[in-house]
């Protein structure tokens, strides 16, 4: 089972809510899929020993070959090459490594190379079979370093995967074939806005979802009756604690320092469980 | 003109409601949201939209089914699993290259816009504002926040302004960069937790990166003193500055509530030393 864990809002607790959840059951593969910042590894503190670079294809124009006809860049729907007239520029943070260029060239002179974008990282920590993946910092395209980590996705396992903030191609990609997705949401008007355009996004995924709210208490309760209204269910509140901040400030899962909430967390993943098994 | 981006690398730490107070400070900006995937600063500058513009993203594969003769090239061409065996697209993967256009011996295929949002023009009781909202499940992103970009910059040319403040999106990726590049400052607010440390190393070599100057605003300083001395440590070896250390208040979240930002909503330390973090912002630029 895949248990997705998103906020369409960045810093509503996301990773508060995927590590705590991943040390209160058994069997897990946590999946950090927020490429440009990771951060439940500040949490796990999972020893890596395994790293496996993530690349794309960019085109290599082979100069002897080339007769400079623009074909290539003509078709290029990225703007990612442009034909002078006796040179060839590739633009490779441009570049989606579609392959039309090769498919239009008549001269046969687009080869292929390797550039890196980032890389995925494997440890393991508390018995949580552990994975995130680097974005290279100045590099554009997080999609293919979350491609290259869903393939480690094992179905045998219960797979907890901690989506980036947002709700545009880095979010879909990471949550798509989910079996159940929980939103985070603070219950304050930005909280509010961000959740209705995430649960558009899962609507529109077909995903079954739940919210939980965290920092219940500040701002207002606009969130819970907009759910009510939804008839969608609030899975958990979490507090507006300072004991809770301050061990999140300090790099700890509050399940490890508060056990009652391990308690809460079995009973939250059995919900989903049987939800999803339903 | 001067221009100012608002980041953070971890998302949360309170970028749009600073940005949000900086429009009662500035006398002369134009604002833009260049959050766009998930904007929040007009629910608090409630801009009155002037003029609305569609945004088309990515091109989108269109397949006729009647001319279709199964023969899969575009299946086996398509580099993004945008096309099942069965000859069906799946919108979600098209990233628009043309290639199952340009593979098919019948003509059934045909690129067509892709209506992926709307950039706004508005007037706000502060001054213009350009922003924009992308549909749900929509790409580019990053093409969109250069749309917003382009067009607060025209407003500032067009109303004399002679700055633009944006708020941008978190994250270190496309939409990032897209709001970063060619600014003459950014503004790094992050918080005293670990997580945000991390993502402020991260977000700085993205600045340097794209050799932009960065100043730091470390938000909420007083939920862990000992966080926040790590922070000062690490800017001040790296040479950054930092322009202000704000208090963590419930007043922020009460403000947003009342659809208001925190200079106009009381006063108190927090205000005093937003409106201190701006007067060194106003030097440094």
């Amino acid at each position: 089972m895949i248990i997705s864990v998103a906020s369409g809002k960045g810093g509503t607790g996301k990773t508060t809510v995927a590590t705590n959840l991943a040390l209160s059951i058994e069997n897990v593969q946590f999946i950090d899929c927020d490429v440009e910042e990771p951060n439940a590894n500040v949490f796990f503190n999972a020893e890596i020993n395994e790293k496996e670079d993530v690349t794309v294809e960019i085109p290599k124009i082979d100069k002897e070959k080339c007769n400079y006809c623009g074909k290539c860049s003509e078709f290029c729907a990225y703007n990612a090459l442009a034909v002078v007239p006796s040179d060839v520029l590739v633009f490779p943070e441009l570049c989606h490594s579609c392959g039309g260029c090769e498919l239009v060239c008549p001269q046969d002179a687009v080869n292929w190379k390797k550039k890196s974008v980032g890389r995925i990282e494997h440890g393991a920590a508390n018995g949580v079979d552990f994975y995130h993946g680097l974005l290279n910092v100045g590099e554009i395209q997080a999609i293919p370093v979350i491609k290259a980590l869903k393939k480690k996705v094992d179905k045998d396992k219960n797979v907890i995967l901690d989506a980036p903030p947002g709700t545009s191609c880095p979010v879909i990609e990471s949550v798509g074939c989910s079996d159940y997705c929980i939103l985070v949401a603070e219950p304050t008007p930005f909280g509010l806005h961000d959740l209705k355009l995430m649960v558009e996004v899962v609507r529109h995924l077909y995903i079954p979802f739940g919210v939980i709210i965290n920092r219940d208490g500040v701002g207002d309760k606009k969130v819970e009756l907009y759910c009510q209204n939804e008839k969608i269910p609030v899975l958990m509140k979490i507090p507006h604690s300072e004991e809770i901040a301050r061990l999140y400030s300090k790099g700890i899962s509050f399940v490890n320092e508060l056990p009652d909430w391990r308690d809460n967390f079995q009973n939250l993943f059995s919900r989903i469980q049987s939800e999803v098994n339903a | 003109m001067k221009q100012l981006t608002v980041i953070s690398g971890k998302g949360g730490t309170g970028k749009t409601s600073i940005t949000a107070a900086f429009a009662s400070l500035a006398d002369d900006a134009v604002f833009a949201d260049c959050d766009v995937d998930a904007a929040d600063l007009h629910l608090i500058l409630k801009p009155q939209i002037k003029k609305t513009i569609g945004f088309h993203g990515l091109k989108l594969a269109c397949i006729d089914k009647d001319q279709c003769i199964d023969c899969k090239k575009c299946y086996d061409s398509c580099r993004f699993g945008a096309i099942d065996e069965e000859i069906n697209l799946i919108k979600e993967s098209c990233e628009g290259c043309g290639v199952c256009e340009y593979v098919c011996p019948v003509d059934a295929i045909t690129m067509v816009d892709r209506d992926s949002g709307f950039a706004y023009i508005s007037e706000t009781r502060f001054g213009p504002m350009a922003h924009a909202v992308l549909k749900t499940a929509e790409e580019a992103s990053g093409k969109l926040v250069t749309v917003v970009r382009e067009n607060a910059k025209k407003l500032a040319e067009e109303k004399k302004k002679d700055m633009v403040i944006i708020d941008g999106p978190p994250g270190i990726g496309c939409p990032v960069i897209a709001s970063l590049t060619g600014v003459d400052l950014v503004l790094i607010v992050t918080e005293p937790t670990l997580s945000a440390i991390h993502d402020l190393e991260r977000i700085l070599g993205v600045a340097h990166h794209f050799e932009i100057p960065a100043v730091v605003c470390i938000n909420k300083y007083d939920i862990n003193l000992d966080n926040t001395k790590r922070i000062e440590q690490y800017c001040k070896n790296n040479g950054i500055k930092v322009v202000g250390k704000l208090p963590y208040d419930t007043i922020v979240t009460e403000a947003m509530i009342h659809e208001k930002n925190v200079i106009e909503f009381s006063d108190g330390e927090l205000q005093n030393n937003i409106i201190h973090m701006w007067n060194k912002i106003r030097e440094v630029l």
